[in-house]
């Protein structure tokens, strides 16, 4: 007695059909796996921008960020009067609030050069959102002149500091107390700075105003919808984490350039991978088409056929997918090892955007060999 | 079984194209083939012969007329019974063999076996019998393009057997060959693959392969214009 089993013997057919015609093949996988080499770099690297643009935002940690409503990016921070600080530690559900200053400054360097730095000033009475030290004492920050460096990729563009370590700072004499690290580092490649809020504001030059941001720690999530708007009638913003992040993301994304001219090479390399394998695809097909009428004739069903085509296609683009990504991801390790400063970044969404852009490709490109299929008539066989 | 009627053909017509352009390619065409026998469909070019083959086979609907194949009338099932029809009744050996050269000969002989979902190792099994009864058992895991025609033909015998059809149906067979292979083709066919349950038609221009019909239909201008036996026929050509 024969065995019986589903289709699965056509699907067989049908990759071997494939796969066994090396040379289109071959052109199906390099033409996907270039698509989805340039479309999941395109991606990470946009990803890793926005991450690093947000980079404030995470490693400072607060939960709610006030700010003048024209604030769209971590580094364009707008000075506030006092009086919002004040006025947000009596607003209902505000467990504690804390000024933060963000600003830049020149670091005259130990050969007369000058760099720029971020300085992160940090509450002097509660030091929220401190970094995580690595060398020294969070305490020492409250010493004379004292500032905490981020050993980060650009820790070296400050000749790599040690503890004890003096500089000028905005003409100021500065010392080095201790070495921290933060979760991610800042988009623009410039050393960042911790010190305490009065000494940043007494270090670096500024206008009328001084609190970049007051950050405030609700008494429960419960209360954030309160406290932002008891915020918005003085005139200002309160965004959790995620809102300025988002906020940060759609101005990197929409208003500066970055988003559009990242969106475009996504799309071109699309479709080139749309082109490339629809049109290898394509030819596939045509030079099968005889004998898929045969098969026709001899007694397959439509939906048989189409079913080895979507095979072939979703097959051939899953092959694809896995060797773009891993193309990819070799490239981006490779690249993080030797450029430090290398944003780019492989996320889940990046990976299933980019499945998702594989599958319409296979789509299209199995769409078009259907379509021929479909329309080969098995009396064409016999009539030459 | 032998002699009795598998295929009933009755007023087919065919026309393609509409109005001034309409070309009525098969006229009331009638006739009946039978188990055990080598009906060959003759005449000139665009007589309508491959034509009638399709409507016959049940790839080409007629405009007019019906198909009677084992009590059934094909014309009147949807598509995929159709389909499954041909799959189970009819093996077809087509003029250019079609066989698809990135498979191996094996995998070639085994698609009617697959598509009637045997599974996979069983199908390769069977073919290798199916290749074995046409002689190229020893060809089995090559391409066919690395066959000659005479083989290729063999191979796409071999897997117009493999569905055990009823009904095999031969289009031109022997044009792609030279007049002493085509010949081995047909006897081989008629002499092991021709069985008393079991019915050959085969469309030919090819009169050095008359003597091997059992019965030959002659058609011209789409219409069916008589019948001879295929030793007469052979006869009349040597003359």
């Amino acid at each position: 007695m024969v065995e019986m089993k589903p289709v699965s013997g056509i699907y067989r057919v049908a990759l071997k059909l494939l796969m066994n015609d090396k040379s289109k093949f071959t052109a199906l996988l390099v033409g996907i796996t270039f698509a989805v080499f340039l479309m999941v770099m395109m991606m990470s690297m946009f990803s890793g921008i926005l991450a690093r643009s947000c980079a404030p935002v995470y490693n400072i940690g607060a939960k709610i960020w006030v700010m003048d409503p024209a604030v769209n990016n971590t580094n364009s921070s707008i000075p506030m009067p006092d009086y919002i600080l004040s006025a947000s530690r009596s607003i209902p559900g505000v467990k504690y609030s804390v000024p933060l200053y963000f600003g830049s400054a020149l670091v005259k360097l130990k050969n007369g050069a000058y760099q720029a730095a971020t300085v992160v000033g940090l509450d002097d009475a509660t030091l929220f959102g401190r970094p995580e030290m690595i060398e020294g004492r969070i305490e020492d920050i409250f010493a004379d002149n004292a500032f905490v460096v981020v050993k980060d990729a650009e820790y070296a563009k400050l000749e790599s500091p040690k503890i004890g370590t003096q500089f000028e700072i905005n003409d100021n004499s500065a010392t080095v107390v201790g070495l921290a690290k933060v979760a991610s580092s800042g988009l623009f490649g410039i050393p960042t700075l911790y010190t305490t809020y009065n000494r940043a504001i007494t270090y670096i030059p500024s206008a009328r105003f001084t609190t970049s941001y007051v950050l405030i720690e609700p008494k429960s999530d419960a209360d954030i919808p309160g406290i932002q708007k008891a915020i918005a009638k003085l005139g200002y913003e309160a965004l959790t984490r995620d809102q300025f992040v988002k906020k940060v993301s759609n101005f990197y994304t929409y208003k500066t350039g970055v988003g559009m001219n990242i969106m475009m090479m996504t799309a071109i390399s699309f479709v080139v991978g749309l082109s490339i394998s629809g049109q290898t695809f394509y030819t596939f097909i045509l030079e099968n088409i005889g004998k898929f009428g045969a098969m026709k004739a001899i007694g397959a069903k439509g939906n048989e056929l189409v079913s080895m085509i979507l095979v072939q296609a979703v097959v051939t683009s899953l092959i694809g997918y896995g060797l773009g990504v891993g193309a990819a991801s070799t490239f981006m390790i490779i690249a993080k090892w030797r450029v430090p400063d290398y944003a780019a970044q492989l996320t889940y969404p990046t990976l299933g955007l980019a499945l998702v852009m594989v599958m319409i490709i296979a789509g299209f490109s199995s769409y078009i060999g259907v379509r021929k299929v479909l329309q080969i008539q098995p009396f064409d066989i016999f009539r030459g | 079984m032998k002699g009795s009627v598998i295929i009933s053909a009755s007023n087919l017509v065919k026309w393609f194209g509409e109005g001034e352009a309409r070309t009525v390619a098969v006229k009331q065409a009638s006739f009946e083939a039978q188990y055990g026998e080598m009906l060959y469909i003759v005449g000139p070019s665009g007589s309508g012969k491959t034509t009638l083959l399709s409507m016959i086979s049940g790839i080409l609907r007629p405009n007019e007329g019906s198909v009677i194949v084992e009590n059934q009338d094909i014309w009147s099932m949807k598509d995929d019974d159709l389909a499954d029809l041909r799959l189970n009744k009819i093996g077809f050996v087509f003029q250019d063999y079609h066989l698809f050269p990135r498979l191996t000969t094996v995998e070639n002989v085994a698609i009617p076996l697959i598509l009637k979902k045997t599974e996979w190792n069983a199908a390769m099994e069977l073919a290798r019998d199916y290749l074995d009864i046409v002689g190229l058992k020893d060809r089995a895991d090559l391409q066919p393009v690395k066959l000659s025609g005479g083989e290729q033909q063999r191979v796409a015998i071999a897997r117009a057997i493999a569905g055990q059809p009823d009904i095999l149906i031969f289009d031109e067979p022997t044009a792609s060959l030279d007049g002493d292979t085509g010949r081995k083709i047909v006897e081989f066919v008629k002499t092991n693959i021709l069985n008393e349950k079991r019915a050959i038609i085969i469309v030919t221009h090819d009169s050095r392969i008359y003597e091997y019909a059992d019965r030959i239909m002659k058609m011209e201008d789409g219409k069916i214009v008589g019948y001879e036996s295929g030793y007469e026929n052979s006869q009349q050509h040597e003359k």
